[in-house]
């Protein structure tokens, strides 16, 4: 059973505590820190490489940022043989049900929406997590799609988009994040216009 | 009492969700589908047996009135080396299940059973108490994520019986709270009664 409490039994008891858990998971930090990295590297590339078309460079190590409003938003170059096949952009929203929602944009040169992808989000399960390409169909209809000419919004607020059912709120959220995607796009074409 | 009744009575006769109702925190927020109650439950289980087997071996060495900032390190180092080892091996749970995992630190099961158990028995008694204490834990959270599974979204762990949406209550927050009141009634009902 525990031992009376002096001042001193009690200053050295919990400083070995610490000491000893903080060396504990200083060890288990060391041994961990470089599988995750290496995880949430995977992670995007997995994402990377399911919105744009077929690439052979390594846009995570060619990632560059692009401010959007106050937003720095990250954009993922994909080439083959040298020759611009896309880009993959890292939009948000702060919009979504459960908090922000992550997504992966894959953009065409000519500023096509080739395919999205979900890359974190809070969603209720069976409702906002449809957006989820493996839940539902929902993402496949911003395939192939040009926001210049597609209004990125649910059809309830007179834009082009189904949304999923009981889920408006993620629906928009979804929009707003490529909407914010497009935009960041945008501003990579005007900069490259103006190099040229 | 045998090690095997310190199982049981976890699991069954001092079951925590639906006897003692602890910990409501996590099982009313992580169980909209079976899968990630029973991440869940599991997580606090791993959590469980290591914080009851490092506290009965250290209790005797702690001044009572320290005890408790003593056991509640204990358990932060644990949750935190749970966190990183989830990071590596199942990154998918860990993101459905996000802020709970910390969460379990001031999980009152977790130190529930360090007081009333581990800090007055040994090592292998406090070991069979947190499994009991965990499994009983991660079976309710498992079969209340199964009901809200069910009638929420018409699929069971994954696997979809129901083509389209099902009664949507049950995978927001209110159905966690019926769901669980009518799981405690049977529960009363059939099992407890019978074991009295």
């Amino acid at each position: 059973m525990a031992k009376a409490s002096t001042f001193r039994n009690m200053v050295v008891c919990l400083f070995l505590i610490c000491f000893v858990c903080s060396g504990l998971l200083a060890v288990v930090n060391a041994l961990t820190e470089a599988p995750i990295a290496e995880a949430n590297v995977a992670k995007i590339n997995a994402s990377i490489a399911a919105v744009v078309p077929t690439f052979d460079n390594e846009p995570s190590s060619e990632v560059f940022q692009v401010t959007v409003g106050s937003d720095a938003i990250s954009v993922y170059p994909a080439t083959l043989e040298g020759a611009l096949v896309g880009y993959a952009v890292e939009t948000f929203s702060n919009k979504g049900f459960g908090g922000r929602i992550t997504l992966m944009v894959g953009f065409q040169p000519d500023g096509t929406v080739y395919n999205t992808s979900v890359v974190s989000h809070a969603e209720t399960p069976g409702l906002g997590d449809k957006m989820d390409a493996s839940k539902s169909n929902f993402s496949e209809q911003f395939k192939g799609i040009h926001p210049s000419t597609f209004r990125l919004a649910v059809k309830k607020d007179g834009g082009d988009i189904d949304a999923i059912t009981a889920s408006t709120i993620t629906s928009r959220a979804f929009a707003d994040a490529v909407s914010r995607a497009y935009e960041a796009f945008l501003l990579i074409e005007n900069d490259s216009k103006e190099e040229m | 009492m045998g090690r095997l009744k310190l199982i049981t009575r976890g699991i069954i006769q001092e079951n925590p969700t639906f006897v003692l109702v602890l910990g409501m925190c996590p099982t009313l927020g992580t169980t909209t589908s079976a899968i990630n109650g029973m991440g869940m439950g599991l997580a606090t289980t791993f959590v469980l047996i290591l914080s009851n087997m490092v506290i009965s071996l250290i209790a005797g060495l702690i001044p009572a009135k320290v005890r408790i900032p003593s056991y509640i390190v204990v358990i932060a180092t644990l949750v935190t080396i749970l966190q990183l080892l989830m990071q590596v091996f199942v990154p998918s749970l860990y993101e459905t299940l996000g802020l709970f995992i910390p969460l379990i630190v001031v999980n009152c099961i977790v130190l529930g059973r360090a007081e009333a158990f581990a800090n007055k028995n040994g090592v292998l008694d406090s070991a069979c108490d947190g499994i009991g204490s965990g499994l009983g834990f991660t079976l309710a959270l498992t079969s209340l994520g199964l009901v809200r599974e069910i009638l929420g979204s018409g699929s069971a762990f994954g696997w979809k019986f129901i083509e389209g949406d099902g009664i949507l209550a049950f995978v927001l927050a209110p159905g966690a709270f019926i769901a669980l009141g009518y799981l405690m009634v049977l529960y009363n009902k059939f099992v407890k009664s019978k074991i009295q």
